[in-house]
């Protein structure tokens, strides 16, 4: 075991937790978000994507011990405090949810994409969300919302 | 689309929380634990039936008696009571049922929930309304009808006078309920057939929505599974001393998997469907996961070394040679005779492969046993089914049993299957704490249940005309029956396998037709998945009524359209689906275009596909869809519903199936058992038929249309007749 600090959404946590153990059981278990879920364990679904300094990132094949100081990690809770994030607020217009477990990832890989790509194509989307499995088959929705976040967050600039 | 009201939202997961258990209500990650021993109905309110209970300051409190697995039922249910009741959907909150009796039937299943509790639901909103209109009338001195309801309060016509719930409600709940309240008509409807935002939504853009996954309670361990490389076999030995040696490891023992389902197994019969496998429970779920992988067991897989799902289509290749178990109430004229006088005779089998769930969330339950009790919160499709199978394994009274039914991360039909449930139960009382069991993606792949691999041998005739005089299709391959229930189907037409191609859902007017069912034992658990066998009977039928189109050098629209003259519904949706896709007009070169059309869980369901070469390949270009479920309760969730589907069944369709080689799963993850994803699907247009009729089903009936009408599309561009499943679309042109 030993001690890490880390910045979780703006906050500092102290864990006690062995060297090997995946940033995504430290997130949910040691400092209880939950949000962030666990879909398979290989970096193949995209359910426990966080963002790290700012890139979607796979937290289940994240070991917490190759974090490093400064690093900040970035979870669904912490997108915003109430639920006003451009992709949350396309995602709710769009009624882009079935069961949900996705989501989380869905989000936060949308929302990586447009600080990055504030207008992005089809193609460019379709790149960016290729990780994350919607097994509710919500794709259709999830492009249409990310154009309209995209859109909004346009307005908003001009 | 409307926008989701904030405050309304914040109130609702602020009421909740205080109200009660809220883990049942998914909302809570914001809440702690000392909230749930503020959990007292007398906070929630004043119980006017077991569905609806209102507290004095007049908030509504609905129970929804059909657990969410994505399909909507947290919204489509109490929207039935609160279109009828007079309040606004967004002036409620809504809570899971607990499987107790009092809430009747709690499965979601068979896409039944709107379609079953359509007149339920909406007789217990209607019978409240009136029991608190009459106490307004009664204080006024009125006679009910110079009274009305609506929004939450009963008004006196022709002024603003007026009483809310809260200040009816005690009195209210005094009166006897009436049993035949009047029932909206459908011109009277403000909330049904509107797309009304569902109230689960914004709690799952947030992380704030619970999953089974995410259940936390005092003082509970994490349980991870070593099973059965071959799914049954028996633990003959294990050492458990270098897993005990990870820290946080507190136990390995030994534990229990059971396959059967249902109240009342016999001894005998529990005992033959049991397998064993080996537990380990730590402080965290890392640490069970690492100790599971130390565990050494010595594994008894006697039997196993056989069972392949090659060497299972061989067989059941080998049985579609036989007649058959007819189905008596598909029966039509003499395929016989007709075959026997028919110009032309053509026969050609479908193969449908063994297929996993692989909902979102893997399996998991968190499960307190203790001395005569069980507390349960887990991702079920049915608590009411869990207290009883619970009772009986556990050996307690059913009262007993308290299920906490959370969010379901997907399901398919997985989670209404509890053996992972059962598996908890059976460590907890091991260990003597509350158990959260949580099964890896592998497990979920590879220790089943499957759908079952199923392959339709079918045989048409044609006269000279080429119409079609018989049209015979023979059922082959495994019993979810069987599986499930231990009833043996052999030399039996298994009654649940026939369905998507009996007469009701297949009207198609033969002269003569034949069912039938020949059982080939898989040798490996088999479940209803989505959509069940209408998943597979549909591809071999309805890719069959476009093989006997183009023998008949006819169109295939043209044919259903003759064949189904006297369904009028299906004869609608056909031509919406015709005007939609642009079916009769000149395609560009290099486009082909195919149909299907299903009924199943008593909707009606049609897709066309646009498709183009795409090198040696294929492309998905476009999808067009109907559907006709009847009365549209959430338009915006039926074309979720739809979508999901589409994508759902073009996985089964195109990417991979489950196979077996000695007894073991070859798949393990999405890396092999792959699944759409973002970029890999045709565009989706789907229309939704105006009805007035009683709702069908939504979560399932657009799935068995999908391979079909692909297999027919694919044929219309390059000639190429598709007969197994999956395929690979990149290979194929
Ligand atoms: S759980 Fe991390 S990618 Fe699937
Ligand atoms: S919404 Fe269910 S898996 Fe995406």
């Amino acid at each position: 075991m030993a001690i890490y600090n880390l910045q979780v959404n703006t906050k500092k946590h102290r864990v006690d937790v062995d060297s090997d153990t995946p940033l995504l059981w430290v997130i949910r278990d040691e400092i209880g978000y939950k949000g962030t879920k666990f879909g398979c364990g290989m970096g193949l679904c995209g359910a426990c994507t966080v963002l790290l300094n700012g890139q979607a990132i796979r937290s289940c094949s994240t070991p917490v011990s190759s974090l490093k100081a400064g690093d900040k990690v970035l979870t669904i809770e912490g997108l915003s405090a109430d639920v006003t994030h451009p992709v949350q607020k396309a995602w709710i217009e769009a009624q882009v949810p079935q069961c949900g477990y996705c989501q989380s990832g869905q989000v936060l890989a949308a929302a990586a994409l447009l600080a990055t790509n504030s207008n992005p194509s089809d193609a460019e989307i379709d790149m960016a969300m290729a990780g994350n499995i919607c097994r509710c088959g919500t794709y259709q929705k999830m492009r249409e919302a990310v154009h309209s976040a995209a859109k909004n967050l346009q307005t908003k600039k001009s | 689309m409307k926008k989701i009201n904030e405050t309304s939202r914040r109130d609702f997961i602020k009421l909740s929380a205080q109200a009660t258990a809220f883990l049942a209500i998914g909302f809570s990650s914001k809440a702690s634990n000392e909230l749930v021993k503020l959990a007292n109905k007398s906070a929630l309110g004043i119980e006017l039936n077991p569905y609806i209970l209102i507290n004095e300051l007049g908030k509504v409190t609905l129970f929804n008696a059909r657990p969410d697995m994505g399909q909507g039922t947290f919204q489509a249910l109490p929207l039935l009571i609160a279109e009828e009741l007079e309040v606004r959907l967004d002036q409620v909150d809504i809570q899971m049922s607990d499987g107790s009796g009092k809430f009747g039937s709690q499965l979601s299943g068979g896409s039944s929930s709107v379609k079953t509790r359509w007149i339920p639901m909406r007789t217990a909103g209607a019978a409240a309304k009136e029991m608190l209109v009459q106490t307004a009338a009664k204080r006024w001195n009125v006679s009910v009808s110079d009274c009305y309801a609506k929004e939450g309060a009963v008004y006196k016509k022709g002024s603003t006078v007026k009483l809310g719930y809260g200040e009816l409600v005690e009195e209210a709940s005094k009166l006897p309920v009436p049993t035949q309240p009047r029932l909206k008509a459908h011109s009277e409807f403000t909330q049904i057939g509107k797309s009304i935002p569902r109230p689960d939504v914004p709690s799952k853009v947030d992380g704030t929505a619970v999953f089974g996954m995410d259940v936390q309670v005092p003082g509970m361990l994490y349980a991870s599974l070593v099973h059965s490389p071959t799914i049954y076999g028996k633990v003959k030995s294990f050492s458990a001393e270098k897993s005990m040696a990870v820290k946080g490891v507190r136990f390995v023992v030994k534990t229990e998997r059971n396959f059967y389902h249902g109240p009342f197994p016999t001894e005998a019969f529990k005992a033959k469907a049991k397998t064993e496998a080996v537990a380990v429970v730590a402080e965290s779920y890392w640490a069970a996961l690492k100790g599971k992988k130390l565990v050494e067991v010595n594994w008894s897989t006697e039997g196993a070394e056989t069972t392949s799902t090659d060497e299972f289509f061989l067989r059941a290749n080998e049985a579609a040679k036989k007649e058959g178990a007819e189905y008596k109430d598909a029966k039509v004229g003499d395929v016989s005779k007709a075959f026997a006088i028919s110009e032309k005779l053509i026969q050609a089998q479908y193969q449908s492969p063994f297929l996993a769930h692989a909902a979102m969330e893997p399996v998991n339950a968190t499960v307190y046993v203790q001395d005569d009790s069980v507390e349960v919160w887990a991702p079920v499709q049915g608590p009411d089914a869990l207290v009883e199978e619970l009772a009986t394994y556990l050996g307690i009274k059913k009262e007993r049993v308290k299920i906490n039914v959370t969010f379901l991360g997907g399901a398919f039909g997985r989670k209404a299957y509890y053996d992972f449930v059962l598996e908890a139960a059976h460590i907890s009382k091991q260990v003597n704490a509350p158990v959260k069991l949580i099964w890896t993606r592998e497990e979920d792949m590879q220790q089943g249940p499957y759908r079952p691999g199923m392959i339709s041998a079918m045989k048409g005739g044609l006269d000279e005309k080429g119409n079609i005089l018989g049209f015979e299709h023979k059922l082959v391959g495994a019993s979810i029956m069987t599986s499930v229930f231990k009833f043996d189907m052999t030399g039996k037409s298994d009654p649940w396998a026939g369905e998507g191609i009996n007469l009701e859902d297949s009207p198609y007017a033969f002269p003569s037709r034949r069912n039938s069912f020949e059982y080939v034992a898989p040798n490996l658990p088999m479940l209803w998945w989505r959509s069940v066998y209408a998943s597979t009977n549909l591809f071999g039928h309805e890719s069959f009524v476009d093989e006997l189109a183009h023998a008949a050098k006819k169109d295939p629209l043209d044919v259903r359209m003759s064949l189904l003259e006297k369904s009028p519904r299906f004869i609608a949706v056909l031509e919406k689906l015709a005007q939609i896709s642009n079916y009769r007009s000149k395609r560009a070169k290099g486009l082909g275009i195919g149909i299907a059309i299903a009924r199943s869980f008593s909707s009606i369901a049609a897709h066309a596909f646009e498709v183009e070469k795409n090198g040696k390949g294929i492309r998905m270009k476009e999808v067009f869809s109907v559907i006709d479920c009847g009365t549209p309760v959430n338009p915006a969730n039926i074309i979720a519903q739809v979508q999901s589907n589409i994508v759902y069944g073009l996985t089964a369709t195109i990417k991979n199936e489950i196979r077996v080689v000695k007894g073991q799963v070859q798949n393990s993850n999405f890396n092999d058992y792959a699944v759409l994803r973002q970029g890999e699907i045709p565009k989706m247009t789907v229309h939704v038929m105006e009805s007035t009729d009683v709702p069908g089903g939504v979560g399932e009936p657009g799935l068995p249309p999908v391979a079909p009408a692909l297999c027919n599309a694919i044929f219309n561009l390059t000639g190429k007749r598709i007969r197994t499943l999956p395929f690979d679309l990149e290979q194929i042109g």
